[in-house]
């Protein structure tokens, strides 16, 4: 139990996706111009990361060593394609804002890493606290980063308005100001961590 | 002149990794250096040409048999195995660029901008100037371009970052967050290209 709780947590915060590992930035700096984009985008990596991680974890007595990297691959594109008709089904409009980066799950690097690394050598149950915590670590670092840049580019958060969107900065919301704003944040982690 | 407008486009206006966030990885992975810079970006130009092409005539198949729902399936395995050929056959045919780009061949399969611009130019969201469709050429044309201004954005962040590792930074700033920030002055200057085409 306690082995458990330590998979799960250590995606969350010792070893989150974002700011520990810093893997996946392509959907991390796109997909972030809203706290509910950002989550949206986490939540459906964090259903890819879980999926992946219990089918490899079973499957990894069965695949041989020589091509788990192709076959791994085709288990993900599998689920991604799965999230993919079920977005497409439910919510139109998030499929729409978030468009290429959901068929980009395949290639972010946290999925087919933490297959490598964790699920490919562990049992079927801690595999999946695994995923479960580091998607959930990668959804809060993504609906964070999505918060700030929502606050001040439009002075909205989660939609809802806090001031006035003419006193918003628009840089926030395009695409030098997700460079700018993961570069401060990151920056901040990077010294509460070291204390 | 439509032609020309596609390369000014995809380097400058809709820089893949400035305005795209596409392939971000390697953008911040190898730009420590130039020369390795150099190295990722022909490797990149090579096999996104290539691969767009591939990908552009088998999803004439797709769309021929309704299959359309494999797409992402089959576009990542055929673009693994294809820079797995390429591998094989630059090692056979000419050692020496083996030897410049070897190293990155195997990267470039997670490379996003990879599967990205194979997506976007087979069904056809990517907007082209004067909204044209994507035929074969524009299409190879486009990834081209694609892969030109990903090369741009990559050897001008290396150049920067090489002059970087000479100045005092504050540590909380050292290291991804201070490439990150870097990053985002250069995507402030080519947001200057925007409304160009």
């Amino acid at each position: 139990m306690n082995n458990g709780l330590k998979t799960f947590t250590n995606g969350i915060l010792k070893e989150n996706p974002t700011f520990g590992l810093v893997l996946g930035m392509c959907p991390t700096l796109a997909t972030t111009t809203s706290a509910v984009n950002g989550m949206s985008m986490g939540l459906a990596t964090c259903f890819v990361l879980i999926c992946s991680n219990v089918v490899i974890s079973m499957l990894k007595n069965v695949i041989p060593d020589k091509v788990r990297i192709p076959a791994f691959i085709v288990v993900i594109a599998t689920f991604v394609t799965m999230v993919q008709l079920v977005m497409q089904a439910y919510v139109p409009t998030v499929y729409a804002t978030l468009g290429l980066f959901i068929p980009l799950i395949v290639v972010n690097c946290i999925v087919l890493g933490r297959a490598e690394a964790f699920a490919a050598k562990n049992s079927v149950g801690l595999s999946a606290l695994d995923g479960l915590g580091m998607g959930l670590g990668f959804t809060l670092s993504l609906t964070v980063i999505g918060a700030i840049r929502e606050l001040l580019g439009t002075g909205n958060i989660f939609g809802f308005n806090l001031y006035a969107d003419n006193y918003g900065m628009l840089i926030f919301v395009l695409a030098p100001g997700a460079f700018i704003c993961l570069a401060y944040v990151m920056a901040l982690v990077q010294k509460l961590m070291k204390k | 002149m439509a032609f020309f407008l596609i390369f000014i486009s995809a380097i400058f206006v809709n820089n893949i990794v400035l305005s795209q966030f596409l392939g971000i990885c390697p953008f911040l992975g190898v730009s420590k250096k130039i020369d390795t810079a150099l190295g990722m970006s022909a490797a990149v130009t090579f096999v996104l040409t290539l691969a767009t092409v591939v990908t552009y005539l088998l999803n004439l198949l797709l769309v021929k048999w309704q299959v359309e729902f494999l797409q992402t399936i089959l576009f990542i395995l055929v673009i693994a195995a294809l820079v797995q050929m390429i591998e094989i056959i630059l090692k056979k045919i000419s050692p020496s660029l083996y030897q410049a780009l070897g190293v990155f061949l195997p990267l470039i399969t997670t490379n996003c901008c990879l599967l990205g611009v194979a997506i976007l130019v087979a069904n056809g969201t990517n907007k082209l100037p004067m909204a044209l469709d994507h035929n074969l050429l524009t299409g190879t044309l486009f990834a081209f371009a694609t892969a030109l201004g990903f090369s741009l954005a990559l050897i001008l962040f290396a150049g920067i970052r090489e002059q970087l590792a000479m100045n005092k930074i504050p540590k909380a700033m050292q290291g991804t967050p201070i490439a990150l920030l870097t990053a985002g002055l250069l995507a402030m200057a080519f947001m200057g290209f925007s409304g160009v085409v």
